[in-house]
C-alpha cells in the first residue's frame, strides 16, 4: 500500500496527490511516470511524476477525472492509499542547454511540462510556458509554472482568462514579437500536440511530444503501447515517452487511443451508477 | 539433489499383470462447456485412481523416467509411496528436487520428458509420472494437516541474497536459498508473484490460487517478497549489491519483450501481442470486464498467428471470449508444431480451427482503424532448417484473404533489455540473452542467472533446473567468496 500524504483538488476534477514513495523520490527524473493501481480488480494506469522531494520522501502526481479509474483515483484523500504503484518508468527527459526553451501544455499536460521546465532552467535555458485550457476553471499550475520559467502566456478556448484562442496561436504571437525558441516541448491532449509539431515542423523549430499511449504494463512486455514514429515501431514505455513530435504519426496514435471507447463508456457508466446507489443508500 | 536409495515395493500387483493395467485416463471438463468459461479443464486423477496408474510402473533397477527429468525428480520412489497410499510422504519427496509439483504437473511437456524415456512407455503407453505428480501435489494442497511441519530451514548463514523476477526460475532459486539458511528476498516488476505463470498461463490450464499458496509456502520459510519494484529502475543492481547489503544476487528475468511480424497493418487497433492478450485476460483478469476495470476486446473471428503454446493459450482464451470462429494460423504443418499434443487436442475439442502451411503477409483494416481481415500466402515445405523442422516456403500466386476482427501473434518473445542496458558488466549475447557458465554465473561478479533470460523462451521446469543449478552455485560462493 502507498500513502496518500496529501490530496486536494487544484481545479475542477484535477486532483493532486502526494504519495509516499521513498525510493521512486530518490531516483525520478523529468520525463518519468509511475503506473498505478486504485485497487485490487484496477487497471494499471501511467501517470507523470509532477514533483517529488527525495528528503521527505514523496512524490506527487496530478490526475484529471476522466473515466473511471481517473474518476474513482480522484476520490482518494489525504491518509488513504494507492493498492499499487510502481517506477519511475520511461526515459527521463533528455534536457540541453538549447538557449530559449518553450514549453507548451493543455490539460494535465502542465503538471507534466511542469518538471521539463524546471530542469530546462537548471540547464541554463530561458523558458517560457505556454498554458492552454478550455476555461478558466480548468487552468493548473500557472503559479507553479511562473516559479520555474521566464514568463507563462495563458491561452483559453472561450476567452474567460489571458487570450482567447489556441496554443498556436499564442506561439505565433510570441514569434511575432520577436521570441524565437531553440526547442519546444508539447505536452497535452493529442490533437493539439499534432497542431504544435505541424507548426513547428514549418517553422524548422525542433519538438519534442509525450506521448500519451494506452499501456498495461508499463515495462516493455506487452507492445500495447506503441506507435509509429520516424516510419518505425517504438514502444512508448520504454522508448520514450518523449518522441520527435515531426515524426510522430499522430493519426495512428488517435486511432489506437480509441480502441476501447465503448469499453470505458460502460466502465464509466457503471461507476457512475455504483457510486448513485451508494449515495442514495448512504442519504437514507 | 539429495541422494537416493532404491525404495522399499508397495506394489501389490504382480510384474507381468502391470503390463496389462490400462493407462489411467484424466478426467475433465466437458468440451462444449468448458469452452465457455476459465475454469480448469483438467480435473485430476481420483485417488484410486492415481493408486492404480502408479501400479503400472515396474520399478526399473535403472530408472531412465528420472534421467528424463530436467531436476531429477525420484519418480520410482513417489511412485511406491502412491501405491502405499502415502500421498503426503511422496508429496514430500517430490518436494526434495521440485518446489512446484503442481505447476509441473500441469505443464510440464511430460511426453517429451520423464514419460518419453519411461521403460514401460516403449511397448506400452508410458507411466502417467505428470499426472500422478499432479495428484500428489494437489493432494498436499488439500490436506495441509498431513504435511510435516518439520522446518527444513538450515541455520542462518548471515548472508543476503536479492532474487529479481519471481517466475519459475526465481521461485525454484528462492526455495534453496531459503532452506539453506540465506535471508532471500524476491523482487518482482509486476503486482503479482509467478512471471509467466500468473500472467501468461491461462486460469483453465493452470489455476492462479496454486501459485499464491506456493508464494505463501515460501513466505512461511521466510522469504520474503516485493513486488512492484523493479530492478534496473526503481533501485539498479549496483545499488542492491553495495548499498543494500545484498552478497549475491539472482537475475530470473525471463524472455519478456514480444517479437512482432513487421508487416503492414499489424499497429491496427485489435491487433494484440500474445503477451498483452494474455496478460489483460490472466494478469489484469479482463475476461471478467467490467467487474475488473481492464477492458479486452472480443471479437467473432479471432486469429492467432503461431503454433506453441503460447498460441494455444492465446486461441483458447478468444474462443472463451466468445469468437465463433478461434482459428490457429500456422505457417508449417501440425507435425512442426511446438505446443504440446494435449493443447493442441484440447483446443481442437473446443472448437478451434486449426489452418496450417499459410502466413499472413498484412492486416487489414476497415475505416476506423479496427483489423477487419488478414492477407496470407499458401506455404510449402522445404528442407528442414536450423531448428531440424522443414522450412515454409511462400507459394507464388498463392495469396487469399480470411475474415478478422481480432489478431494475436504469438511467434515468440526476445528479452528485455532493460537490465543490460542499466549494468553493462552483464554481458549478453546477440539475442540480448545474458550470457552465464554452467552454474549460472554472469560477467558481473556475485551476479547468477537462469530460466528464459538465459536460453531464450523455454520452459517451466528447465527454468527452475537453472534455478537451482544457480542456487548452488551460489551457496558455494557465499561459502568461499570465489569469483574465478
Ligand atoms: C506516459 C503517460 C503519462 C500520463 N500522465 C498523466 C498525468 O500526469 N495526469 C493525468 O491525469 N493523466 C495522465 N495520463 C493519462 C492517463 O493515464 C489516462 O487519463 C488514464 O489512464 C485514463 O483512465 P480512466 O479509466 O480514467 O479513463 P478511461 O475512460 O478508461 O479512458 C479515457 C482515455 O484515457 C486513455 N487511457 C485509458 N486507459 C489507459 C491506459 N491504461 N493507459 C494510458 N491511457 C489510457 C485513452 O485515451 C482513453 O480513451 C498519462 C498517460 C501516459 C501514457
Ligand atoms: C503463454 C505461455 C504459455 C506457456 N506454456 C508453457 C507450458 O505449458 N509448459 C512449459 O513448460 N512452459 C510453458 N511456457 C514457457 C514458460 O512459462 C517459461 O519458460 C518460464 O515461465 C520461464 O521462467 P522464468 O522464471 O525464466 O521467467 P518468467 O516466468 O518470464 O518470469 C520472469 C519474471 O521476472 C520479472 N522481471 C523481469 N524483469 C524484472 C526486473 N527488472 N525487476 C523485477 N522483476 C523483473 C517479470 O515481471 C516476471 O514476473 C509458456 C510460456 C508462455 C508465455
Ligand atoms: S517435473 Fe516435469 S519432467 Fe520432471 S517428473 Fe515432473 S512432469 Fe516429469
Ligand atoms: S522408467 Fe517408467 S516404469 Fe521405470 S521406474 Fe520410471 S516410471 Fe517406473
Ligand atoms: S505498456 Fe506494455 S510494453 Fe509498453
Amino acid at each position: 500500500m502507498y500513502k496518500i500524504i496529501k490530496a486536494e483538488f487544484i481545479a475542477t476534477g484535477v486532483k493532486s496527490f502526494k504519495i509516499e514513495a521513498p525510493l521512486i523520490a530518490k531516483k525520478r527524473e523529468a520525463g518519468q511516470f509511475i503506473m498505478l493501481r486504485v485497487h485490487d480488480r484496477g487497471e494499471r494506469i501511467p501517470i507523470t511524476i509532477a514533483d517529488s522531494n527525495p528528503e521527505e520522501g514523496w512524490i506527487q502526481i496530478i490526475v484529471q477525472s476522466i473515466g473511471k479509474t481517473s474518476m474513482h483515483l480522484n476520490t482518494l484523500e489525504t491518509g488513504d492509499a494507492l493498492h499499487d504503484l510502481v517506477g519511475p518508468l520511461g526515459r527521463p527527459t533528455h534536457v540541453d542547454n538549447w538557449g530559449t526553451l518553450v514549453c507548451i501544455s493543455g490539460g494535465v499536460g502542465t503538471a507534466e511540462a511542469l518538471p521539463i521546465a524546471s530542469a530546462g532552467r537548471k540547464a541554463g535555458n530561458k523558458v517560457y510556458s505556454i498554458i492552454g485550457a478550455r476555461n478558466k476553471d480548468l487552468l493548473i499550475a500557472e503559479k507553479e509554472m511562473s516559479l520555474v520559467t521566464d514568463g507563462v502566456f495563458v491561452s483559453t478556448d472561450d476567452g474567460s482568462y489571458g487570450r482567447k484562442g489556441l496554443v498556436t496561436d499564442v506561439l505565433n504571437d510570441m514569434m511575432k514579437d520577436g521570441l524565437v525558441p531553440n526547442m519546444v516541448v508539447a505536452i497535452g491532449p493529442l490533437p493539439m500536440m499534432a497542431a504544435v509539431s505541424n507548426q513547428t515542423k514549418l517553422l524548422d523549430i525542433p519538438c519534442m511530444v509525450s506521448l500519451n499511449a494506452i499501456m498495461v504494463d508499463g515495462t516493455g512486455m506487452c507492445g500495447a503501447c506503441r506507435a509509429t514514429v520516424d516510419g518505425k515501431t517504438v514502444f512508448v514505455c520504454v522508448d520514450g515517452p518523449e518522441f520527435d513530435g515531426h515524426k510522430v504519426d499522430f493519426k495512428e496514435l488517435g486511432t489506437r487511443q480509441r480502441m476501447y471507447k465503448k469499453q470505458e463508456a460502460e466502465s464509466t457508466k457503471c461507476y457512475l451508477e455504483r457510486m448513485a446507489d451508494e449515495a442514495a443508500k448512504g442519504g437514507n | 539433489m539429495t541422494k537416493r536409495t532404491k525404495p522399499t515395493s508397495h506394489n501389490v500387483v504382480p510384474m507381468k499383470a502391470r503390463f496389462a493395467i490400462p493407462r489411467q485416463d484424466m478426467p475433465e471438463q466437458n468440451p462444449t462447456k468448458r469452452a465457455g468459461n476459465f475454469l480448469e479443464v483438467n480435473l485430476g486423477l481420483t485417488a484410486d485412481q492415481a493408486v492404480i496408474e502408479a501400479q503400472r510402473c515396474i520399478e526399473c533397477g535403472n530408472p531412465t523416467c528420472m534421467e528424463g527429468c530436467p531436476v531429477s525428480i525420484k519418480i520410482p520412489d513417489f511412485i511406491q509411496l502412491i501405491c502405499n497410499r502415502d500421498f503426503a510422504k511422496a508429496a514430500a519427496k517430490i518436494k526434495e528436487d521440485n518446489s512446484l509439483p503442481a505447476v509441473c504437473g500441469r505443464v510440464c511437456p511430460q511426453e517429451t520428458q520423464c514419460e518419453e524415456v519411461c521403460v514401460v512407455g516403449k511397448r506400452f503407453e508410458p507411466v502417467a509420472i505428470g499426472r500422478l505428480e499432479r495428484f500428489v501435489a494437489d493432494y498436499e494442497r488439500l490436506h495441509p494437516e498431513e504435511m510435516s511441519t518439520e522446518s527444513v530451514v538450515a541455520e542462518s548463514t548471515g548472508k543476503n541474497v536479492a532474487i529479481v523476477g519471481s517466475g519459475p526460475a526465481g521461485l525454484a532459486t528462492a526455495a534453496d536459498l531459503i532452506k539453506a539458511g540465506h535471508a532471500v528476498t524476491v523482487f518482482e516488476a509486476l503486482h503479482e508473484f509467478g512471471g509467466v505463470l500468473v500472467y501468461g498461463i491461462p486460469e483453465f490450464r493452470l489455476p492462479k490460487e496454486i501459485l499464491r499458496k506456493e508464494v505463501a509456502a515460501l513466505e512461511s520459510l521466510g522469504v520474503k517478497f516485493i513486488k512492484n519494484f523493479i530492478v534496473g529502475r526503481t533501485q539498479t543492481v549496483h545499488e542492491l549489491l553495495n548499498e543494500e547489503g545484498f552478497d549475491a544476487m539472482f537475475l530470473g528475468l525471463g524472455a519478456g519483450l514480444p517479437r512482432f511480424m513487421n508487416i503492414p497493418g499489424e499497429n491496427l487497433n485489435g491487433v494484440y501481442s500474445a503477451n498483452e492478450f494474455l496478460t489483460r485476460s490472466n494478469l489484469m483478469r479482463g475476461y471478467e470486464f467490467p467487474d475488473y476495470d481492464t477492458p479486452l476486446y472480443r471479437a467473432e473471428h479471432a486469429i492467432t498467428v503461431g503454433g506453441g503454446n503460447t498460441a494455444m493459450d492465446a486461441v483458447r482464451t478468444s474462443k472463451r471470449l466468445g469468437a465463433n470462429h478461434a482459428t490457429i494460423v500456422y505457417r508449417r504443418s501440425e507435425e512442426e508444431m511446438p505446443a504440446r499434443n494435449e493443447e493442441i487436442h484440447h483446443a481442437k475439442d473446443e472448437g478451434v480451427h486449426v489452418m496450417t502451411l499459410i502466413n499472413p503477409i498484412e492486416f487489414i483494416g476497415d475505416e476506423n482503424g479496427f483489423v477487419k481481415s488478414a492477407r496470407c500466402l499458401k506455404m510449402a515445405l522445404g528442407e528442414p532448417d536450423d531448428s531440424g523442422r522443414r522450412r515454409p516456403i511462400p507459394i507464388e500466386g498463392s495469396e487469399f484473404e480470411i475474415p478478422a476482427d481480432m489478431v494475436v501473434i504469438a511467434v515468440g518473445n526476445g528479452s528485455n533489455p532493460l537490465i543490460s542496458q542499466t549494468t553493462p558488466e552483464i554481458s549478453t549475447n546477440k539475442w540480448g540473452n545474458v550470457v552465464t557458465d554452467e552454474i549460472g554465473r554472469t560477467s558481473m561478479k556475485g551476479v547468477f542467472a537462469g530460466g528464459d533470460i538465459v536460453t531464450g523462451g523455454a520452459t517451466v521446469i528447465l527454468a527452475m533446473g537453472a534455478g537451482r543449478a544457480a542456487a548452488e552455485g551460489i551457496n558455494e560462493y557465499l561459502k568461499t567468496g570465489e569469483w574465478v
